[in-house]
């Protein structure tokens, strides 16, 4: 038979059955939205954890000292006492791969300005934290290394801060706050980041010289943590393998020791947090895929009956002169037909479900054009595959049994 | 006349010493015991018979639906033994029109649409011819203005016309019909038969089977089986003629109401 009449006979016989042909349907187009919006959510999920960590600067490394275990006593990671400015400034001498660093040291302050007051984190780092993680100011400017020398008792706030302590929309450059009683005067703010990864609030912070928080704030010799940054993406392991070995050399550790301190890079992170959110997406492009199964299961159901129901029709066709092969392609293309087309609704579907689920429940959706030709493809072949048991069942019927059948 | 002898004596069918056997687990039914018969090109045969003497396994089997268990079968010079399934089935395609007691038309399919299918499976026939031909044969059964209707929306007897339709919508050298009329009363009995003579005069061979013998009267041959053989054959020297029965019968209803 030619190909445009067995499409033909195929659209009728699909025709004559709407109710069936649609249910048959439904299975393959719950299947393929379901695929479609799962993937797009979990899609979703890793890009906005990407765009998030991307926040946390350009190459980072954040190195902690280890916790001591001396005594079999862990201690808390950044407790330890054995990082002090001195590894800060060999960093600075003999890493060639390390862009910019500065030490970390942090402490929560009790800020009041008039008769508001609010509770936050204040953070003490060199000018160059503005650049390794890519701080912008919404107006002032940042404090300088001559700050930091005379331990200056000047401040950058986040928004959040502002809002609390002056009022949304208020330029509070150049007015004092005090933090923890001391007073500090504020000369920049930094531009809006919103929540991290991690939920919390990047906004809601104090900047301030290192020396400034280390020695008028918390009174300590040692430094808490440092953040880095590579010359370049490509430079991120090689700076982590300077820092390590410089900083081995100095707290006297052989090469075969473990070191005293731990190195993370922006790049570990971002493979954490993607294979956290690679996992989800396969776990959800799992249940999707089930439930596309299911529905390919539905349309083996429907072409089976239908052959059984159908056997008289064939011995008909076949009395006129259908050949096995016309029969079992017309069974095919029904059921290609069939999926296809559910396939395609599916897609539509999906493509609706995952922007209504990101307009209303404000998730981030990625659809991907990967997830769309997947899907098409995996339906396509539920639709030869599940169809082509029923259909070569129906094309080797002899005519007179066929015709005979009741 | 010497001319027609010649077509005449051109045998279209010719079977020899065909049987079949039933089996069916231990039993076995021996429902053709060597049956040899010719159909003629131009010939209008009816096949009669008891019930179970092998009429419908006959039928079925020159209709290339079933295959014999031993026997020679030429169908137009071709020997069917020699032919795969799909070389049947072009076979019953283009050669052949089956007609059923049960008419055997597709369900929700319209009239014109089941006597298109033969078309559908032909591969030289495009779509314009299709539905010129498949109408031809509507109006050739005088149901042109039916075309639209479903088989359910028709009577018996017109669904038997749309079957007759189909069965020679592909110009085929034999119509075989396994009682065409079983189901139907006896005026739409007459009006089936009145459509076969008429095919018949266009030179088309036709085989029917039927068990009464009124009908076969319409025939210009009849053949009896019995117990699986040939017991008579007959050549009908004036078969009634269906049209003119036909001009005559309302007259005899008016005579009946008198
Ligand atoms: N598929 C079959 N399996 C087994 N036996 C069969 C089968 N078909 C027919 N028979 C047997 O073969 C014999 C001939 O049957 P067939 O149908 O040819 O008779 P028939 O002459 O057409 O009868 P009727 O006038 O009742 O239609 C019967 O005894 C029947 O029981
Ligand atoms: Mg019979």
């Amino acid at each position: 038979m030619k190909l445009k009449n067995l499409l033909i006979a195929a659209i009728r016989s699909l025709a004559k059955n709407k109710m069936r042909t649609f249910l048959t349907m439904l299975g393959i187009i719950i299947g393929v939205a379901s695929v479609i919006a799962m993937i797009a959510i979990g899609q979703g999920s890793k890009k906005s954890i990407q765009d998030q960590i991307s926040t946390l600067g350009t190459n980072v490394l954040m190195i902690w000292p280890q916790a001591s275990n001396t005594g079999g006593v862990r201690m808390e990671a950044g407790t330890s006492q054995k990082m002090t400015i001195d590894d800060v400034n060999i960093i600075i001498d003999r890493c060639p791969s390390v862009a910019a660093i500065t030490p970390q040291v942090r402490t929560s302050g009790q800020l009041v300005a008039g008769n508001l007051n609010w509770r936050t984190s204040v953070f003490g780092v060199y000018p160059t934290y503005f650049d390794i993680r890519n701080l912008k100011l919404e107006s002032g400017s940042v404090f300088t290394m001559n700050d930091d020398r005379s331990a200056s008792k000047v401040c950058v706030i986040g928004q959040t801060v502002v809002t609390n302590l002056f009022g949304a929309n208020a330029d509070p450059i150049g007015n004092f706050i005090r933090i923890n009683k001391i007073p500090f005067k504020i000369i920049g703010i930094t531009e809006t980041k919103g929540q991290n990864a991690y939920g919390q609030d990047q906004d809601d912070m104090v900047i301030a010289p290192f020396s400034t928080v280390q020695k008028r704030m918390l009174a300590i010799t040692y430094i808490q943590s440092m953040l880095a940054s590579a010359q370049t993406e490509a430079l991120i392991p090689v700076a982590s393998q300077e820092i390590t070995e410089v900083l081995k050399a100095k707290h006297h550790l052989g090469p075969s020791e473990d070191p005293d301190f731990t190195i993370r890079t922006q790049t570990d992170i971002a493979q954490m947090a993607t294979s956290t959110s690679a996992i989800m997406t396969i776990l959800l492009a799992t249940i999707a895929s089930i439930s596309l199964l299911v529905g390919g299961i539905g349309i083996m159901n429907i072409m089976l009956v239908s052959v059984t129901e159908r056997t008289r029709e064939i011995g008909i066709r076949m009395s006129v002169g259908a050949r096995g092969s016309d029969v079992l392609l017309q069974f095919l293309i029904e059921a290609l037909m069939i999926s296809l087309l559910g396939g395609v609704i599916g897609i539509v579907l999906g493509i609706v479900i995952s922007q209504l689920i990101a307009t209303v429940l404000n998730w981030p959706v990625n659809i991907t054009m990967n997830s769309i030709l997947m899907s098409f493809l995996f339906s396509s072949a539920i639709g030869i595959f599940f169809g082509w048991y029923p259909a070569r069942k129906a094309a080797r019927l002899n005519p007179i049994d066929a015709l005979r059948y009741e | 006349m010497a001319g027609e002898d010649v077509n005449m004596s051109q045998a279209i069918i010719s079977v020899k010493n065909l049987v079949k056997v039933y089996t069916m687990g231990d039993v076995e039914v021996h429902a053709l015991r060597g049956v040899s018969v010719d159909i003629r090109k131009g010939d209008f045969a009816a096949i009669m018979g008891r019930s179970g003497s092998g009429k419908s396994t006959f039928m079925n089997i020159i209709g290339c639906l079933d295959v014999p268990t031993r026997g020679k079968y030429m169908l137009d010079g071709v020997d069917i033994s020699m032919l795969s399934k799909d070389q049947l089935a072009n076979l019953r395609n283009l050669k052949i029109g089956f007609v059923f007691q049960s008419f055997n038309l597709l369900s929700r399919t319209s009239a014109l649409e089941n006597v298109e299918l033969p078309l559908m499976y032909n591969r030289k026939i495009s779509s314009k011819e299709m539905r010129n031909r498949s109408m031809k044969a509507m109006e050739s059964v005088g149901l042109a203005n039916r075309a639209d209707h479903m088989p359910n929306q028709l009577s018996g007897g017109e669904q038997q016309r749309v079957a007759i339709a189909r069965s020679l919508v592909n110009d085929p050298v034999v119509i075989l019909a396994d009682e065409p009329t079983g189901n139907l009363d006896t005026r739409t009995s007459i009006e089936v038969m009145d459509i076969f003579q008429r095919l018949n005069e266009q030179g088309i061979s036709i085989v029917i089977v039927t068990h009464e013998a009124d009908i076969a009267a319409f025939t210009k041959r009849n053949i009896t089986f019995r117990d699986g053989k040939i017991i008579r054959e007959v050549e009908i020297d004036k078969p009634r003629n269906a049209r003119e029965e036909l001009i005559q019968m309302p007259v005899a209803i008016e005579e009946d109401e008198l």
